[in-house]
This record gives structure tokens, C-alpha cells and sequence, in this order.
């Protein structure tokens, strides 16, 4: 519409030799717009990205200039018996059960929200506020909670004379309980799937209890297919944030107990800031990026299988 | 629902419950069991910690663990907001970075969202999913160059690190704004043009005023996120007087793990806890529909 407008003018007006045609206008002035993203997006991401993979094929410790070593950051990862089949065990162990889990979680927490309910939003603020609290506010509840003495819980169970669990102090339990953590604060999420579901129209419902549907067939083939494209949204989400994790388990177990969760993350960010690694750290986070870009692509390709794109809103 | 309702008058209850049939109430009771249980999972952990707050040494690290310290220790919040400069770090928190970064998350995002959906110019769609696929880039692919980058501006101990880039828009902002821009009538941009408004003008009196809900979702965002944000600080600021609260409270909790840690750390860590899970709770009370719309909005256009 704005381009019947604009043409208008110049035909009203006497031609003259510095006027622009509408095109040119039009994208000078969407550039005008869109230049703080262009500026941003070259300063704070293109720049950094090619100066990341610079950097990954030299060894930088920040005070001497880099030196180029080829791949060997890569290859040093990749050989490194020490920490690399530990570092890759834990991240996939945490993203391959807490990915999948949170989203059981978000999708089941929102179904029971969909329900006909007292205090529908009095439950609904409760289960999604672990989501906005402070994260180290989160590590910090949590490992107190946890503790193996003096937590709350492990005195709940020695309360009913059961040994008490050390949830965050032993290696075999360390994991599970950071992926339980993980169900818990799934409040986003959630909310995603409660809007989706409230947007369920009613009328497949009742025609599934017309052909005589129960409450089961009604979840299996009408809710869940009509929120498949949001599970693959939240899915996707959640493996990109899950090998991301950093905040909670360098607050709650910094890698430990016993490097049960050394995750690559935090080995990362161990080598980055710490070993002054930045080479190996800039090598370890293109392996990330590529990590995350072959998962995202293998779920898009894969999703055509079961996602269902029948509602118009999609 | 009626069937609990406690105003229901006993003949509608028993007429109500007789339809429902007695499979209908034990599902509803289990329901109200599964709630409820699921419920406490959420509130004890923060029942737990503005309780330990309340105690004392002794009362920390008593076995089996008191839920309800006798005598409660109030000034237990007092204290732990001195024992480290808490007051201090939230001025840094709030006044350097989150509401710079606020400020300048709304406001580049609103600009460029306009540019992307309400100035048709060639290009505009492809630079646009360019801009979706930088949120598919991880924070740590950055994080050493940006560092570097930073350092050699000498800003690393400042706050820019963290307040700059968001005056260059955000990408997941962007999109949010843009969604929401496009939803806006283009015969009232077209009535501006009509009038002499030029694109600025339209921005500024027009859709902005209309966008309100939307700008309030992003600002809130934007706040939250800077007043909880960890990694970034922990990254570009190292020196104690510019900690923001998140670090100053991961300082109080390291002294607490070291030996010799000092009297009272643990109701003092959960103390600083409560304190500054506060003003979450305060934003969450007054914008819940903000809150709440604005995460079903990210995840409709999926």
C-alpha cells in the first residue's frame, strides 16, 4: 500500500535529477531502520565468529600474540584422554535425559493446567515461577535442600528412618538430580504449551466424543497431534539450551563431585578463563556450534515424520 | 467448577457429584492430589529458603533439619545485606546495567522491528532470517572474542560490556516486536504518510503507543534478564566494588564452602536470596499477563 502512495508523489511532482526512485528510497530507508541490527550483528557476531575461528587455530593466552598451530587444538581435544571422553559423556548423559524430560515435564504440568481447575491461575504462577528466579537463587536453594546432613529432604528421610541420599555429593546421583532441578524450572515452556493447548479448537473434541472417544483417545489423537509443531519448537529449545547449561551446575556441583558434572560448558569456560586456554576454548566452542547446528537440522529434517502441521495458525 | 465449590448449596453438590458419577469424583479427586502434591514440590524449596533464612548456626545445622526455626533470627536480612556490599551491588545493578540495557534493548529493537516489518524494501526478508538464525549461535562461540575484543577497549571492570551491544538490537527482541508490529493496521500508517509524516514520525506516534503491551513484555525481559544474569558479569567484572548482586551473592556463598567460613553464612546466603528474589516476585505479582502473554507469544509463531 505504502508503494501506490509513494508512487503517487513523484508523478505529481516536476522530475528532477537527484530524485530517487521509489525502490532506491524504500531500501535506504529500511536500511536506516534495520542499521543498528546490521552494525551490531557485524561488531558483536560476525567479527567475533571469524575471530573465534581464528583464534582456534592458534595458541592465545591473552598476553602473547597467537600462534598459528593449525588444528591442533582440535586434535588436542580430540586425543586428550584425560578429559574429553568424560566432558562428552556427561554433556550428552545431562542433554540426551534433560532435553526430552523437561519438555515431558512442561507438556504434562500445562495439560494438568488445562484441566477444569479451582485457582487455575494460582497454580499456574506456582509451577512457572521456579523459571524466573535468579538462577544462582535457584543453585543455592537447591544445594542447601539437597545437602547430605543438614538439607531438608535427607532430613525428611532420615525423619522415616531412611538413609539419607547424597543427592549432589556423589557421582552416580549427581546428574539425575540436576536433570530433576531441570524438570522443575521448566516455566517457560510450559506456558508455550498452555497457550497451544488452550488454542485446541473445541469442535475436534466434540466430534471425537460424537464418534464415542474417551478422555485417552481424545489426548493421544487429538491433543498431542495438534501440539506436536510446539513440542519440536520447545524440543529444539531445549537441546540448545541443554548443551549450553552453565549457571546451575557451576554453581550447585562447579564440575564435580569427581568431574560426575564436568560439563563442556564449564570445562570451557575452565580453559577459557582460568587455564587462559583461548585457542583450546575457542576450538571446543566451534565443535559446540557444530554440535547444535547438526542436531537442530537432523530434528527439522527428521520432524516431517511426526509433527503435524494441520491447524492454519502454524 | 462446582463440584467444590464451598458455596455450592448441598442439593446442587449432591446433584452435581451424582452426575459426575463415582469414577468422575475419584478422577477429580486424584486430580486435586496431583495438583496439590506438585504444588508444595514448587513452593517448599522457597518455603525452605526464606525460613533459613531465619536461623541461626545451631539451628542450620541441626539433624534431622527444623522447618520453622524458634526463635526466628529477623535481622538475619539485616545483617547478611552488610556483610557484603549489597547495597552497593544492586546500585550496580539496577542504575548500570539494567536500565541502560533496557532502555536500549526497547528501543533499538522497536526501531529495527519497524524496519522489518512495516518498510517493504528488497532484501528485507532475507536479511530478516539472517537475523532469526543469529539466536542459533551459542553465547560461548562468542564469549573469548568478545572478550578479547572488550579487553582491548579496556572495558573489561565496566558495565559497557554488557549495556552497549543491547543499543544494537536483539534478535529474539526483534522478532517478538516484529510479530506484533505486523498485527497492527497498515491504513493508519498509510493515513500518516498521507499527512506528512514521514517513517520516524509513524514509528514514534503511531505504532509505538499502539506496541505497549509488546515494548512491556520486551522491557520486562530485558530487566529480568540483566538483574538475574550471571555469566555475563562473571566474565567482564572482576573487581568487588562493580559487582552486580548476582556475583556479590555467589562471593557470600563461596565463603560459605571455604573452611573457616565465617558464623551464619548459610542464613545469610539464603537471606541475600530472599532479598533479591523479592523485586521478581513484586514484577511477577503486578505484570503476570504481561509475564504470561508474552512467553505464549514467543512460542505461537513456531
Amino acid at each position: 500500500m505504502s508503494v501506490v502512495i509513494s508512487k503517487a508523489i513523484p508523478n505529481a511532482l516536476p522530475k528532477r535529477h537527484f530524485k530517487l526512485s521509489t525502490q532506491t528510497r524504500s531500501l535506504l530507508v529500511g536500511l536506516a531502520f534495520v542499521s543498528p541490527w546490521i552494525i551490531g550483528f557485524l561488531t558483536w557476531t560476525i567479527y567475533p565468529l571469524l575471530s573465534s575461528l581464528y583464534f582456534s587455530l592458534h595458541n592465545y593466552d591473552l598476553l602473547r600474540p597467537p600462534v598459528f598451530i593449525g588444528l591442533d587444538n582440535y586434535v588436542q581435544f580430540f586425543t586428550d584422554k584425560a578429559h574429553t571422553p568424560t566432558v562428552v559423556y556427561n554433556t550428552l548423559y545431562y542433554v540426551l535425559l534433560a532435553a526430552p524430560l523437561g519438555v515431558v515435564s512442561a507438556f504434562l504440568l500445562a495439560t494438568l493446567l488445562n484441566t477444569k481447575i479451582v485457582g487455575r491461575s494460582f497454580f499456574r504462577a506456582i509451577f512457572f515461577f521456579p523459571a524466573i528466579v535468579p538462577a544462582m537463587v535457584v543453585a543455592f536453594i537447591w544445594r542447601f535442600l539437597l545437602n547430605v546432613q543438614y538439607g531438608a529432604i535427607n532430613g525428611a528421610l532420615q525423619g522415616m528412618s531412611l538413609s539419607p541420599i547424597p543427592f549432589l555429593s556423589n557421582p552416580e546421583l549427581a546428574k539425575p538430580s540436576l536433570i530433576l532441578i531441570n524438570m522443575w524450572a521448566q516455566g517457560n515452556a510450559m506456558l508455550i504449551f498452555l497457550a497451544t493447548l488452550q488454542d485446541v479448537p473445541r469442535s475436534l473434541y466434540e466430534a471425537a466424543i460424537v464418534d464415542g472417544a474417551n478422555a485417552w483417545d481424545k489426548f493421544w489423537h487429538i491433543t498431542i497431534p495438534m501440539c506436536t509443531p510446539v513440542i519440536l519448537f520447545n524440543l529444539i529449545m531445549a537441546f540448545i539450551g541443554g548443551f549450553q547449561n552453565f549457571t546451575l551446575p557451576w554453581l550447585l556441583t562447579t564440575g564435580g563431585p569427581n568431574q560426575a558434572t564436568e560439563f563442556f560448558t564449564i570445562y570451557l569456560y575452565r580453559n577459557a578463563f582460568m587455564y587462559l586456554r583461548m585457542g583450546f576454548a575457542s576450538a571446543m566452542a566451534w565443535m559446540l556450534f557444530f554440535v547444535i547446528v547438526v542436531i537442530t537440522v537432523i530434528m527439522l529434517k527428521t520432524s516431517a515424520r511426526w509433527v503435524f502441521y494441520g491447524s492454519e495458525a502454524y | 467448577m462446582q463440584a467444590i465449590s464451598p458455596v455450592a448449596r448441598p442439593s446442587n453438590l449432591a446433584r452435581t457429584l451424582r452426575k459426575m458419577g463415582v469414577k468422575g469424583v475419584i478422577i477429580e479427586i486424584v486430580k486435586y492430589v496431583i495438583l496439590l502434591t506438585l504444588a508444595l514440590s514448587f513452593v517448599l524449596p522457597f518455603f525452605w529458603m526464606v525460613t533459613s533464612a531465619l536461623k541461626d548456626d545451631p539451628q542450620v545445622y541441626t539433624i534431622p533439619p527444623v522447618w520453622i526455626p524458634s526463635p526466628a533470627h529477623w535481622n538475619n536480612f539485616w545483617e547478611a545485606w552488610h556483610v557484603r556490599p549489597f547495597t552497593a551491588f544492586s546500585i550496580n545493578t539496577i542504575f548500570r546495567y539494567a536500565i541502560p540495557a533496557t532502555l536500549g534493548t526497547v528501543l533499538s529493537s522497536a526501531v529495527v522491528a519497524y524496519g522489518f516489518s512495516r518498510v517493504r524494501w528488497p532484501g528485507r526478508d532475507v536479511l530478516f532470517f539472517i537475523c532469526i538464525m543469529t539466536m542459533m549461535v551459542p553465547f560461548f562461540v562468542l564469549m573469548v572474542p568478545l572478550f578479547v575484543i572488550f579487553k582491548q577497549l579496556g572495558w573489561i571492570n565496566s558495565y559497557r560490556p554488557l549495556v552497549v551491544p543491547a543499543f544494537f538490537g536483539n534478535a529474539f527482541n526483534i522478532f517478538l516486536l516484529r510479530q506484533f508490529f505486523l498485527t497492527i493496521p497498515e491504513e493508519l500508517s498509510d493515513a500518516a504518510r498521507i499527512d506528512g509524516c514521514n517513517e520516524f514520525g509513524i514509528l514514534w506516534r503511531i505504532i509505538l503507543p499502539l506496541a505497549k503491551p509488546a515494548l512491556a513484555v520486551v522491557a520486562l525481559f530485558a530487566f529480568i534478564g540483566a538483574w538475574n544474569d550471571y555469566l555475563g558479569p562473571l566474565i567482564y567484572i572482576n573487581k568487588v566494588s562493580m559487582f552486580p548482586v548476582a556475583l556479590g551473592i555467589s562471593e557470600l556463598q563461596r565463603s560459605v564452602s571455604d573452611t573457616g567460613a565465617v558464623a551464619n553464612m548459610y542464613p545469610y546466603l539464603m537471606s541475600a536470596s530472599t532479598i533479591i528474589t523479592v523485586p521478581i516476585v513484586i514484577f511477577f505479582f503486578f505484570a503476570q499477563r504481561t509475564f504470561i502473554e508474552g512467553i505464549a507469544l514467543t512460542g505461537m509463531k513456531a
